[in-house]
């Protein structure tokens, strides 16, 4: 089944990105063509197979609960976009 | 019961682990802290980062599922619930999907009113999850920015999915009460809501008889920004009366319409509903390829369970055949935690009368404690010293009303209480005394006379009051027993 | 002999004899960079200053006679994907164009605490996600053997500036071939280490389960030391190997005795290149005459490695890439004019009487976050996360992720098996030399087929290395992978150091 215009509109939002409409119809003709491609799994018989998620299968690592210094807040707020000194600043959340 | 309907509750509680550290750092988890001072690359999602787990965390996890008499699972992975949120950095949240550590346990409740049968509420899943930070924004500003604070974000949370098993609100109190207890009792939360480190979400519907004497459920709502258990009960039983509105007016029934999610504002004791759009619950969940799965076998759980020691269910009801007092009274002594319940044993203990001490330790110990703010660890009269006094009660050396007098007194001299009924004056008055004192208060008091001897024996009262004012430390039982021989002896 | 043909190997024993300091090596390779690098395009960013600043202190210590770490003086290139402390890592995209890490990966540390000179900070495909370094947003690297041609990618720039002799070392990141691809069409050794070998901390993440950083060097002695300055257990890394680090520099020089060879029946079919298929077949023939013997051997599954690949690697990166959101760091949209767009669509929707639709309309947030990632990331990224996010939504899940992680499992069955009868696999590292820049842009599927070969290794997990084996008539570079089962680092590094010993493939420069 080919991939949809709107399929593709929604996954963008979804991933919070936004294609201007050009780039909507690229995008929609690239991603049918892989996803066409990758479709080829499909034929495999997985049906008694583990999933492997890890490609090197370890187990139970784990830290002590131990405290460390956190870093200077003027370091970390060195980067954002907006702050205010103390706190990150975003555009109000309300109504999302 | 008397409303046309049964209500059908789940509770979804999210509780903070006691750690020292983070979930994936080593960031302090301590609350109050100025904004965004507890953080590192790590809490906040910085490029490169990697999550390693807090094996306490995880242990800590463990054993309150033990205690909820929980399935653990053998094998157990983490999960990255994906959604953009600013006070998610990461945009994603570490939790678990498919593979929770642990699920299909149960906690009893019971109701020490009687209001309703102790029952066993199924637990669906416990698992085990990171927060995410806190986002401030001031209604007023309208379009101003909001605040982010990312001290919160990582901070190890146990989510705790109840089956929809409570039928009242009265029933989701006990759940809570009893839940957030068990954690305390753990050591693994302090519970603290004002702090946040509980959190209470209510999935509630209603099943209503229909006219043919089939089921009809409702629409489940989903219940949140309840800050109190009180406002828990209260939004319950406003959403009940709501939904049962709804249902009249529209015949919605459950599938016909999507789960909605509705908020309880505590100011205006209802409940609104909150915008959702549509694609903000696609999740997309998948294993969180940063981190290692954890494995446990039967014989570790079987040492967490041994190491769990006395759980609150266990302890009312030692304490109810060994001290033979009653389930309201264990719920009250046990609900106030472990160390008074210790006080009250040695108490119960030395003074050889349970119901006795737990009237003492309820009414006077807890008044006292509840008035002074203070916790029974730094509480000066010490179990030895109360039970003395008690002893003396007991013994008739001194009425429990003035019994109190001493208590008080010991309280605020930090004498024993031998020493705090000298400095009192109170000794025993002796029986010739007491018999004289008696004849003088019936000779004196004619009209008194024959009011009892008309029959109104409450009238014997006021020769207590007068005895007391003669000699204070009178037995008042004694006085009113003689006085009524004498006079019937005429 | 000048310095810029002497290996990392030579450079240190000459520095330890006195008769090199590191502040000429340092020099001599800042020199080499200012007359090629215009042309070649490797670096982003070089740290001049920096890293004669670090070779002075390195020299003064040695003639000091105090303790000098084990990379002492020998400049290092590092892909620019990497945080360290205070530093732009920019991952050649728009987003994090002026991103300072408050912090060290440990990759870094460990060079740092060796005494490397970490000299400055190679191009790469933007988020390493590509294979020729076009999709890098901050500029154009070359192939120094043909200047019209791509290096490779994702670690182009590594690969160009070792090729160039730039560097005589670089660090790389390898998710479907990012070292070895590169390494093979520049003409120079790259490893991939085995998943877990080197510490992920500090490596901004692209496909968290396949990435992993290796070295990029003129040749497998050198490389060997680069992998042992920065392999090792690392806490802060759940998924790092606890396992102690052999002396691959110490052992390298021993012949592998009884080496047995596989060569993959489906690496040599159809859509090979008749020059490379050659090269890689003499190849072959060289390790015969130094006594190994050759099997074919049969990995079933090859054919749906690309597919798989990509399925796991967009859907991991659209989730790893989600923080690039615009709240906290990185690149954040204009918001007035955020804000001026919203306005005019509301006003637009109520003129024309669509009340209803202006409660559609993205909530300044959504538009905040969907501006900043649109104008913050590239085409390739893009079509990446659009991809995994669409693999991974409600009712896809099983049919792609899940599926994918199957047929993973599936690969690495096919490679063990593999691996019970032969000690390592050999083959092409890539089907044909570098193509030219611009070729292959529009045709994303095209261009994720050129990690066919190199993509099950980061599937298994094992570690794979790319020498040159020879060069096409017109004078690029081929390359000869081999890939060994996994912690079998040091027989990939001692089988290329056996091949380096008796061929001179490595040693040819390019005529820039």
């Amino acid at each position: 089944m080919p991939l949809t215009r709107e399929q593709v509109e929604k996954v963008s939002l979804l991933a919070r990105l936004r294609l201007a409409p050009e780039e909507l119809a690229t995008m929609t003709a690239q991603l049918d063509a892989i996803v066409g491609y990758v479709e080829q799994l499909a034929e495999l018989d997985t049906t008694a197979v583990e999933p492997m998620a890890h490609a090197v299968e370890q187990t139970n690592v784990f830290r002590p609960d131990e405290v460390r210094a956190s870093f200077d807040r003027a370091e970390m707020l060195a980067g954002a976009p907006k702050a205010d000194g103390q706190f990150y600043l975003v555009p109000a959340v309300l109504g999302d | 019961m008397s409303e046309p309907y049964a209500i059908v509750i789940g509770l979804e509680v999210h509780v903070q682990l006691l750690t020292a550290s983070k979930l994936f750092c080593g960031c302090s988890t301590k609350f109050g802290a100025p904004p965004n001072t507890q953080t590192c690359p790590i809490c906040t999602g910085m490029p490169g980062t990697l999550p390693v787990m807090n094996r306490r965390a995880f242990e800590l996890a463990l054993q309150a599922a033990v205690a909820l008499d929980c399935q653990i699972a053998p094998f157990t992975k983490w999960d990255r619930k994906q959604y953009y949120y600013p006070d998610l950095p990461k945009g994603y949240q570490i939790s678990q999907y498919d593979l929770p550590f642990s699920h299909g346990g149960h906690l009893t409740i019971s109701d020490a009113k009687g209001r309703f049968e102790a029952k066993q509420v199924g637990i669906i899943r416990v698992h085990l999850e990171e927060d995410a930070g806190k986002s401030v924004h001031d209604e007023q500003a309208g379009e101003a920015d909001s605040r982010i604070d990312l001290n919160r974000a990582g901070t190890p949370l146990l989510e705790i999915v109840s089956q929809p098993d409570m039928r009242s609100p009265a029933e989701a109190k006990a759940y809570l009460d009893e839940l957030k207890l068990l954690l305390v009792y753990l050591g693994v939360s302090d519970c603290n809501m004002q702090e946040g480190s509980l959190r209470v979400d209510a999935n509630v519907n209603l099943h209503i008889a229909g006219a043919g004497g089939e089921k009809i459920a409702t629409p489940i709502v989903e219940v949140k920004n309840m800050n109190s258990f009180r406002a828990v009960e209260r939004a319950l039983a406003y959403e009940a009366d709501r939904q049962f509105e709804v249902w009249r007016e529209t015949g919605r029934k459950l599938g016909d319409v999507p789960k909605q999610t509705r908020g309880w504002d505590d100011a205006a004791d209802i409940t609104r509903g909150q915008r959702h759009k549509e694609e903000s619950s696609d999740y997309r969940y998948f294993p969180d390829p940063d981190l290692v799965p954890v494995t446990v076998s039967a014989k570790q759980v079987e040492e967490v369970r041994a190491a769990l020691g006395e759980l609150p269910a266990a302890l009312r009801r030692r304490l109810e055949t060994t001290y033979g007092i009653t389930p309201y009274d264990s719920d009250v002594l046990v609900n106030q935690g472990q160390e008074l319940v210790t006080y009250y044993v040695e108490l119960a203990e030395a003074s050889g009368d349970g119901k006795m001490a737990a009237n003492w330790v309820q009414q006077d110990v807890l008044r006292t404690l509840n008035e002074q703010g203070a916790s029974i660890g730094a509480f000066p009269i010490r179990p030895p010293q109360l039970a003395e006094l008690l002893q003396k009660v007991r013994a008739g050396e001194v009425d429990t009303t003035r019994g109190r007098e001493v208590f008080a007194a010991m309280l605020a001299s930090g004498r024993s209480a031998a020493e705090a009924m000298r400095a009192l004056g109170i000794e025993q008055v002796d029986e010739s005394q007491l018999v004289e004192l008696c004849r003088q208060l019936v000779a004196a008091n004619p009209k008194l006379v024959a009011d009892v001897k008309a029959g109104k024996l409450q009238a014997a009262g006021a020769f207590i009051g007068q005895a007391k004012k003669l000699n204070a430390n009178v037995n008042p039982n004694r006085v009113r027993e003689i006085c009524l021989e004498l006079i019937a002896k005429g | 002999m000048s310095v810029l043909e002497l290996s990392a190997r030579r450079l240190l024993d000459e520095m330890a004899a006195g008769r090199l300091t590191a502040v000429e090596v340092t020099q001599a390779y800042l020199d080499q960079i200012g007359r090629h690098d215009r042309d070649v395009g490797a670096f982003l960013r070089v740290d001049a200053e920096g890293a004669i600043a670090k070779a002075s202190d390195v020299d003064e210590r040695r003639r000091a006679g105090r303790p000098v770490g084990r990379l002492g003086g020998v400049p290092v290139a590092v892909k620019d994907i990497l945080a360290s402390r205070g530093e732009l890592v920019t991952c050649a995209s728009r987003t994090l164009e002026h991103f300072r890490a408050p912090y060290d990966a440990t990759v870094i540390a460990k060079l740092k605490a060796a005494d490397a000179v970490l000299i400055g900070r190679t191009n790469l495909d933007e988020f390493a996600m590509g294979g020729s370094t076009e999709n890098s947003a901050l500029q154009t690297t070359r192939n120094p053997w043909d200047l019209s041609r791509i290096p490779g990618g994702s670690s182009g720039g590594s690969a160009a500036a070792v090729a160039a002799r730039m560097a005589p070392l670089a660090i790389g990141t390898d998710t479907g071939g990012s070292i070895r691809e590169p390494a093979g069409l520049c003409g120079v050794t790259g490893m991939k280490p085995t998943y877990g070998v080197v510490s992920r901390f500090g490596l901004v993440a692209f496909a968290s389960s396949l990435d992993q950083v290796g070295p990029l060097a003129t040749s497998a002695e050198d490389a060997a030391l680069l992998l042992e300055a920065i392999a090792g257990h690392d806490r802060a890394d759940s998924t790092s190997v606890d396992a102690p680090v052999p002396p691959y520099s110490e052992w390298i020089g021993q012949p592998l005795e009884d080496l047995t060879l596989g060569l993959v029946r489906e690496h040599f079919g159809p859509g090979l290149d008749a020059e490379v298929e050659r090269a890689v077949r003499e190849a072959v023939r060289v390790y015969e005459s130094l006594g190994a013997k050759v099997k074919e051997v049969s990995l079933p599954h090859s054919k749906y490695c690309v597919a798989t690949y990509y399925i796991i690697a967009p859907c991991e990166a659209s989730s790893n890439l989600a923080r690039y959101d615009g709240a906290h760091y990185g690149h954040r949209t204009d918001e007035k004019a955020m804000l001026a767009e919203r306005d005019a669509e509301r006003r637009h929707l109520e003129s024309s009487g669509e009340t209803a639709a202006v409660d559609e309309l993205d909530t300044a947030l959504v538009r905040m976050y969907r501006r900043s990632r649109s104008e913050g990331f590239g085409a390739e990224v893009k079509r990446r996360i659009m991809l995994g996010t669409y693999a991974l939504s409600a009712g896809y899940y099983d049919a792609y992720y899940l599926k994918a992680l199957k047929v993973r499992r599936l690969i690495r069955r096919d490679f063990d098996k593999a691996f019970d009868d032969v000690d390592l696999i050999a083959g092409p590292t890539t089907a044909a030399p570098a193509f030219k820049i611009g070729e292959k842009v529009d045709d994303p599927l095209a261009m994720y087929l050129v990690d066919l070969y190199t993509v099950s290794a980061n599937l298994a997990g094992i570690g794979g290395i790319s020498i040159p084996c020879g060069f096409t008539a017109a004078g690029l570079p081929i390359g000869l992978q081999l890939q060994a089962p996994p912690l079998e680092e040091d027989r990939l590094l001692r089988a290329a150091h056996m091949f380096q010993q008796a061929t001179d493939w490595h040693t040819r420069r390019p005529p820039l």
